[in-house]
């Protein structure tokens, strides 16, 4: 045994995909373009919302405590949405995990996305693979130097515009843009812009793949959700292997033994076993050296594997050339294994049709609990009101007697108005008809909210002396507000307390 | 290092030396810490002293260091009620000479009034009259509609300004009820009592109250009135209202004709309190329920 225990750390091996064209290079340009288009040009989106509100159309405005998406405002006490959409998100995870794998991480994870978008500039500025690596091995020159801050200066250009977008989020995105250029803007809005520009920076330059591997949680969850029915990219090893670049070597070999065959009969059957001795993987490591993960997905479902499917793109290329079918590296599922060649089931066997891969009691029931949650938000989205009201009784003290022997009941009721303008609220109870209502500051019943405000009202309730409310321990009673410009009504329940004297 | 120069067993698998510690045939390897660790640990001490040299650290006989940067969250804490002080300043001049009959009309400094008045009555004014106002026996309820000396702004203001029955201020509101258990013998008294709950609407013996109303008149009527309805001017409790200072039972009241009361509020007018801070608890006091309209502007 040596002295010496092996080391725990395992140094970064470089990556270097190399350019890949094909169906999902392609759809992956599409996603990257809409997706960063999307997060870089939401905060300029203009939506007229009247004098009184702000016009942006996505604005977390959390100075005055309000979200707005177009022609949705969320208020504080409505957050219940914004845990109803995690709610959607995580169960929509769900759903495309178990019917497709790692979609997500291969597709639109920002992680995903950015570096991506770092890889593609790093490849137009030093070259594509085999440049990067002859550059990485080569000593430092004026050349290398030059190409290495050339490349390090665009990702920061990158960065700071990503990092400078996430703020336009939280407050008047042309308003901020300016006061930023002229350093005027709040302290915060440059440290949340160094930190992001920061972390992406790092992130998509330098620590890429160990993001999904060693911080994300996300490779270790997925294992839960997905099972050998799910779609995946994979690869046929049934098909492909035994490897083998040699190709020509077997056939050489096949004529041999055909010069010395017993039988001619024998001749076609030496040929096929030639043809059969290799698989279809001609072992050119086109799959490997395309893969940001710097994996080889030959080896079979692995941690590391974010599905990004490049290594398909790679290998259609490869079998193009080669001139067998498509698919060797495809999206697959476990189960779809062919029984052995020399079994009779092998004759009959078809893969199973796709639909029978998305379309499983799991995938079904994730659809139908995401679509439950997502009727559900939709729903309290139109039957919420444009106004509301909550009631807080103050209860120190429960009643106050008044000279005349009445006994008062103090309320705090706040007033919300969700509309652009003022409104003018009037105040009302049912339940109990003999109790009185009056507001303080006021001999009306009604009361003016300004816009898109929450008001405080002071309001009394009172019981006479000979009213039962007044001797009973507690009575039900009901507010209701009605906007006297809309007509629209809220109502809420609360309680009077009386001197529980009754007998 | 050579198998001789250790003292405790070596692992067979990994070939480390163990620390000798064995739980259920489980024993600890004694490897060294790690590099990073040690050199954060080392970093933590450094750090650590110079943070004692900055900041206040080190128990002195009376006191500790005060630390070369001159920190301490005392210190913090009255630049943070300084700097809200500053901030308050303007509005809290205008408050001060504010007319408050017409205050509610400028929305923002009537709104600053209310909340800092809150402020001001939970730190000065809580202890005796409760912090939801609803008062104790002997200390008014400022929630309801009866004032002993007058419910509108001008008058609250007065009161919190100059205090009742205290010897420090020769504006206070003052006002004596005779012990009238020097001048009345036990049953007169009882009388008056049954009289003073006849003019309450309280349940009461008839026929000393009769007795009782002729005593009232002589004794009680000149500052309470004929009908006991009292007299603001003169500090005198209505006795006809539902509302009892110190209780309204036979006893309380045999208690108040016997021995009388004698409640006192200090001044809180400057210096105990600014200008501002009295204009400010008058205004909230005001809109707690019972704030009375203020008369009309005589002009």
């Amino acid at each position: 045994m040596a002295d010496t225990p092996p080391s725990l750390y395992a140094p970064r091996e470089p990556i270097f995909p190399r350019r890949v064209s094909g169906f999902f290079r392609n759809l992956k340009w599409w996603i990257m373009g809409v997706t960063l288009g999307i997060y870089y040009l939401l905060p300029w989106v203009r939506w007229d919302r009247g004098p009184n509100l702000p016009d942006q159309a996505v604005l977390a405005d959390i100075e005055h405590r309000r979200f707005f998406f177009f022609w949705i405002e969320i208020w504080p006490h409505e957050f219940y949405f914004v845990a109803g959409l995690l709610i959607m998100a995580g169960l929509g995870l769900f759903l495309f995990t178990s019917a497709l794998g790692r979609v997500w991480c291969g597709y639109t994870c920002p992680q995903t996305v950015w570096t991506d978008l770092f890889l593609l500039v790093e490849r137009w500025i030093e070259g594509d693979r085999n440049a990067r690596i002859r550059l990485l091995r080569a000593d430092w020159s004026l050349r290398k130097l030059s190409l290495r801050l050339t490349k390090w200066f665009v990702w920061l250009l990158i960065s700071v515009a990503t990092g400078g977008a996430w703020v336009f989020y939280f407050t008047d995105a042309p308003g901020l843009a300016v006061s930023l250029v002229t350093l005027d803007a709040p302290g915060v809005a440059y440290a949340s812009v160094a930190v992001l520009t920061a972390t992406t920076f790092v992130f998509g330059g330098f620590m890429r793949e160990q993001v999904c591997i060693y911080m994300c949680p996300w490779p270790r969850i997925q294992a839960a959700m997905m099972d050998e029915g799910t779609l995946t990219v994979g690869y046929r090893d049934w098909r492909g292997e035994p490897r083998g670049r040699h190709r020509k070597g077997a056939r050489a070999a096949a004529a041999t033994r055909t010069a010395t065959a017993y039988t001619e009969a024998d001749v076609p059957q030496i040929a096929a076993e030639a043809e059969e001795t290799l698989g279809d993987c001609i072992d050119c490591m086109a799959c490997v050296n395309v893969c940001p993960m710097g994996i080889d997905i030959r080896d079979g479902q692995q941690l590391e594997c974010i599905t990004c499917a490049l290594c398909i793109d790679a290998c259609n290329e490869v079998m193009d050339k080669v001139g067998k079918p498509r698919g060797l590296i495809d999206y697959l599922a476990l189960d779809d294994v062919p029984p052995a060649k020399d079994t009779p089931a092998y004759a009959g066997w078809s893969p199973k049709p796709i639909w029978q891969h998305v379309l499983r009691l799991r995938t079904i029931l994730y659809t139908v609990l995401w679509s439950v949650v997502g009727m559900g938000l939709v729903i309290a989205l139109f039957i919420r009101s444009d106004i509301e009201l909550t009631v807080s009784p103050v209860r120190n003290p429960t009643y106050v007697m008044q000279s005349d022997g009445a006994i008062r009941n103090i309320y705090d009721v706040r007033l919300r108005n969700k509309s652009g303008d003022d409104r003018l609220f009037h105040l009302s109870l049912t339940s109990v008809e003999t109790l009185r209502i009056a507001l303080e500051g006021t001999t009306e019943l009604s009361v003016t909210v300004p816009a898109n405000q929450t008001l405080l009202q002071r309001v009394y309730v009172t019981a006479r002396r000979d009213d039962p409310a007044a001797h009973a321990d507690s009575t039900p009673l009901r507010f209701w507000v009605e906007d006297m410009t809309t007509l629209s009504r809220a109502s809420s329940k609360t309680i009077f307390n009386g001197t529980g004297d009754t007998k | 290092m050579s198998d001789h120069d250790r003292k405790n067993p070596v692992d067979d698998v990994t070939g480390t030396e163990t620390t000798g510690h064995s739980w259920d045939g489980i024993e600890e390897l004694n490897n060294p810490l790690p590099r990073w660790w040690l050199w954060t640990f080392y970093i933590c001490i450094i750090w650590g002293i110079g943070y004692t040299i900055a900041y206040p650290a080190w128990p002195m006989i009376s006191g500790a260091t005060s630390g070369v940067l001159g920190y301490s969250t005392r210190g913090e804490v009255a630049d943070d009620i300084a700097a809200f002080r500053a901030g308050n300043a303007e509005r809290d001049a205008q408050l001060a000479v504010s007319d408050l009959t017409t205050l509610s009309q400028n929305e923002d400094l009537y709104r600053y009034a209310v909340s800092s008045g809150a402020a001001v009555f939970r730190t000065n004014c809580s202890q005796c009259h409760g912090s939801g106002a609803a008062g104790a026996k002997g200390y008014p309820n400022l929630l309801d509609d009866d004032w002993i000396w007058g419910g509108d702004h001008a008058a609250i203001a007065y009161t919190v300004r100059h205090g009742v029955r205290n010897e420090t201020d020769g504006d206070a509101r003052y006002s004596q009820m005779p012990a009238f258990g020097d001048m009345l013998a036990p049953e007169e008294i009882l009388s008056v009592v049954e009289q003073v709950r006849a003019l309450a609407g309280e349940e009461h013996d008839a026929a000393l109250a009769q007795e009782g109303a002729a005593l009232f008149a002589d004794n009680c009527a000149a500052c309470h009135g004929e009908a006991g309805k009292g007299d603001r001017d003169l500090g005198a409790p209505n006795l006809t209202d539902a509302i009892w200072l110190y209780g309204g039972d036979r006893e309380a009241l045999t208690q108040t004709i016997t021995y009388s009361r004698f409640g006192v509020m200090p001044p809180w007018g400057p210096p105990r309190l600014t200008e501002a801070q009295v204009q400010a608890v008058a205004t909230y006091v005001h809109q707690l329920g019972g704030g009375e309209a203020d008369p009309a502007p005589a002009n």
